[in-house]
């Protein structure tokens, strides 16, 4: 099992949560966060205050996944989230300890889907 | 100080040169009010539009109240109003030249109220067509095209049934603005819609109204500010006005209570961004008519107006074209259906002007006819062939990658929704002090 986080662009969300279903990875969360990459500062002025956006709007996506579909998951984010600009965001796979479906008490692969 | 001998004189003198003061009054609060419906038209579009476009479509209507105000009095005025041929009025107003405070030939209003009532028209003319653009249209060119459209399609227009052109000739009624405002407006709609192309993501994912509340609050104060743009449009005190007046409570309200039906009907439901609609449908059905058919008949054509304006809301959506807004049907087909309904039900003992076809004048329907073929037909054609020339000479819609973080920052380098967390004052020692005394957490040293 492994929990794949990516971090895409806010007007990409829709792109990655399409390739996600094509993909038939099913199940997952999704979050408004800001957050610093590699790409340029853009400026904005609000009548004589002008200021340098560091933080930049972007989506994040968590989806549990059990080992067979770790690839498809990253391959589904990438794909869909690249625009080939520095910005494009990132995506991280971590192992998880456990998992628990509240509703029915599964564990495991049991309980993240698609079970493998 | 106050010279009393002198008072009577000055009536006199006013009399005698034709101002009326109670015409003026009121044409000087029709035209504040008609003003207030420029912004409100931005607030309506800007709540139906994504966050991140929110400002950039505000914005086009502050636009269109900057350029074409200057375009009016520069030229556009004198191509609407001054002595022409029967397509398009002449240049003796340019730059208001020959323009007094004397009155207008044939009202008792000073000629520089009536060209600013006449401005607040064409500014919000310009501003409607900014629905059919938006989230996509560059700033700069939405301007430029402003100015144009002002002096190449709604002055001429204008001229046909105002300023003593041929459909003016052909004894067309059109008591506001259905040929130069509504029908110039949606079929111009339509046409930059095309030119423009469909957003990015039209058709693709579900692109929803960002605040409800505004496009209720905008529709609402556009409602409010539709009473001078209808009894204004009287251009007096007088017989005409205080029926436009009633009938720009009624025709929306009987809209507003149809649509409710209908979506009712349809889904059960009573829906808000369908009720801020129904107001400008209404509202503009009854525009053209407003000083010419009876309240009961206004009733009936505030009702028929949802019809056509509803079925095509609906279709709409699932054809390719991304007209975004539906200025063609609440203000094409809603301007047509008001226009046609003249030549039914006209009423020459409310109007004093002419009857329609249900009170024996069956010429009349034909000549309104005429209107609702022509008026499409050149907003449609004009306004096609002057952003296909614009196209050439400059990019008329931003990049996409710029689409896709919104017009906000990308035309305006400004958001809606700010929250001013990872945002770096630039110059501190300019503007920190003044404008933010005490609110350091916003501001920390770059680099540290």
């Amino acid at each position: 099992m492994k929990l794949v986080i990516g971090i895409v662009r806010p007007e990409k969300a829709n792109d990655v949560l399409e390739a996600l279903y094509r993909a038939e990875v099913r199940g997952l969360s999704v979050s408004r966060i800001q957050g610093h990459g590699g790409e340029t500062d853009y400026v904005e002025t609000y009548r004589g205050t002008t200021v340098k956006m560091e933080l930049n709007e972007k989506v994040r996506f968590e989806v549990g996944v059990s080992d067979g579909f770790v690839d498809a998951a990253v391959d589904a984010i990438a794909k869909a989230a690249r625009t080939g600009e520095v910005g494009d965001g990132k995506i991280f796979v971590v192992p998880i300890e456990k998992v628990v479906r509240i509703r029915t008490g599964e564990e495991d692969t049991a309980a993240v889907t698609p079970v493998f | 100080m106050h010279d009393l001998t002198s008072l009577p004189m000055t009536l006199a003198a006013v009399k005698s040169s034709g101002i009326d003061s109670g015409d003026t009054a009121w044409m000087l609060v029709a035209t504040a009010l008609v003003l207030m419906m420029t912004p409100a038209l931005g607030l309506f579009y800007a709540g139906l539009v994504r966050a991140k476009n929110a400002l950039n479509t505000f914005m086009m209507s502050l636009g269109a109240m900057a350029v074409v105000s200057i375009t009016w009095v520069a030229i556009a005025y004198s191509l609407a109003f001054s002595k022409g041929n029967g397509f398009i009025g002449g240049l003796h107003n340019v730059f208001l030249r020959n323009v007094t405070n004397g009155p207008r030939a044939g009202l008792h209003i000073p000629e520089l109220v009536f060209v600013c009532f006449q401005a607040s028209f064409c500014i919000i003319t310009v501003a409607l067509i900014s629905g059919a653009v938006v989230e996509r249209m560059r700033f700069g060119a939405f301007l430029l095209f402003a100015a144009l459209w002002a002096c190449l399609i709604y002055a001429p227009m204008a001229h046909w049934v105002w300023g003593g052109g041929w459909l003016q000739h052909r004894h067309v009624m059109d008591f506001a603005g259905g040929v130069p405002v509504e029908m110039a407006s949606g079929f111009s709609a339509l046409a930059a819609a095309v030119v423009v192309g469909a957003r990015k993501d039209f058709g693709r994912q579900a692109i929803l109204p960002h605040n409800g509340v505004y496009a209720l609050l905008g529709a609402s104060l556009l409602w409010f500010g539709w009473f001078g743009f209808n009894a204004g449009s009287a251009l007096t005190t007088g017989m005409q006005a205080p029926l436009a007046f009633i009938n720009t409570l009624l025709a929306p309200a009987a809209t507003l209570s149809t649509w409710m039906l209908i979506d009712y009907l349809r889904g059960r439901k009573a829906t808000a961004i369908g009720a801020a609609t129904a107001i400008v449908v209404g509202a503009v059905g009854i525009t053209p008519a407003a000083g010419f058919v009876s309240p009961m008949s206004a009733i009936l054509l505030g009702a028929l107006a949802a019809i056509p304006a509803y079925t095509l809301i609906v279709w709409r959506p699932r054809t390719r074209l991304d007209e975004t807004l539906d200025v063609l049907a609440a203000h094409g087909l809603a301007g047509i259906t008001g226009i046609l309904f003249i030549g039914f039900f006209a009423q020459a003992s409310w109007n004093l002007t002419g009857n329609g076809l249900l009170f024996g004048s069956p010429i009349q329907l034909g000549r309104q006819a005429l209107a609702a073929l022509a008026a499409p037909a050149y907003a449609f054609c004009g306004t096609f062939i002057l952003l296909k020339l614009m196209s050439l000479v400059t990019r008329i819609r931003v990049h996409e990658h710029d689409e896709g973080r919104g017009l906000d920052v990308s035309q305006h380098g400004e958001e809606a929704y700010t929250r001013g967390e990872g945002a770096i004052l630039i110059h501190p020692e300019h503007a920190f002090e003044l404008e933010y005394e005490g609110s350091a957490k916003y501001s920390f040293p770059e680099g540290g």
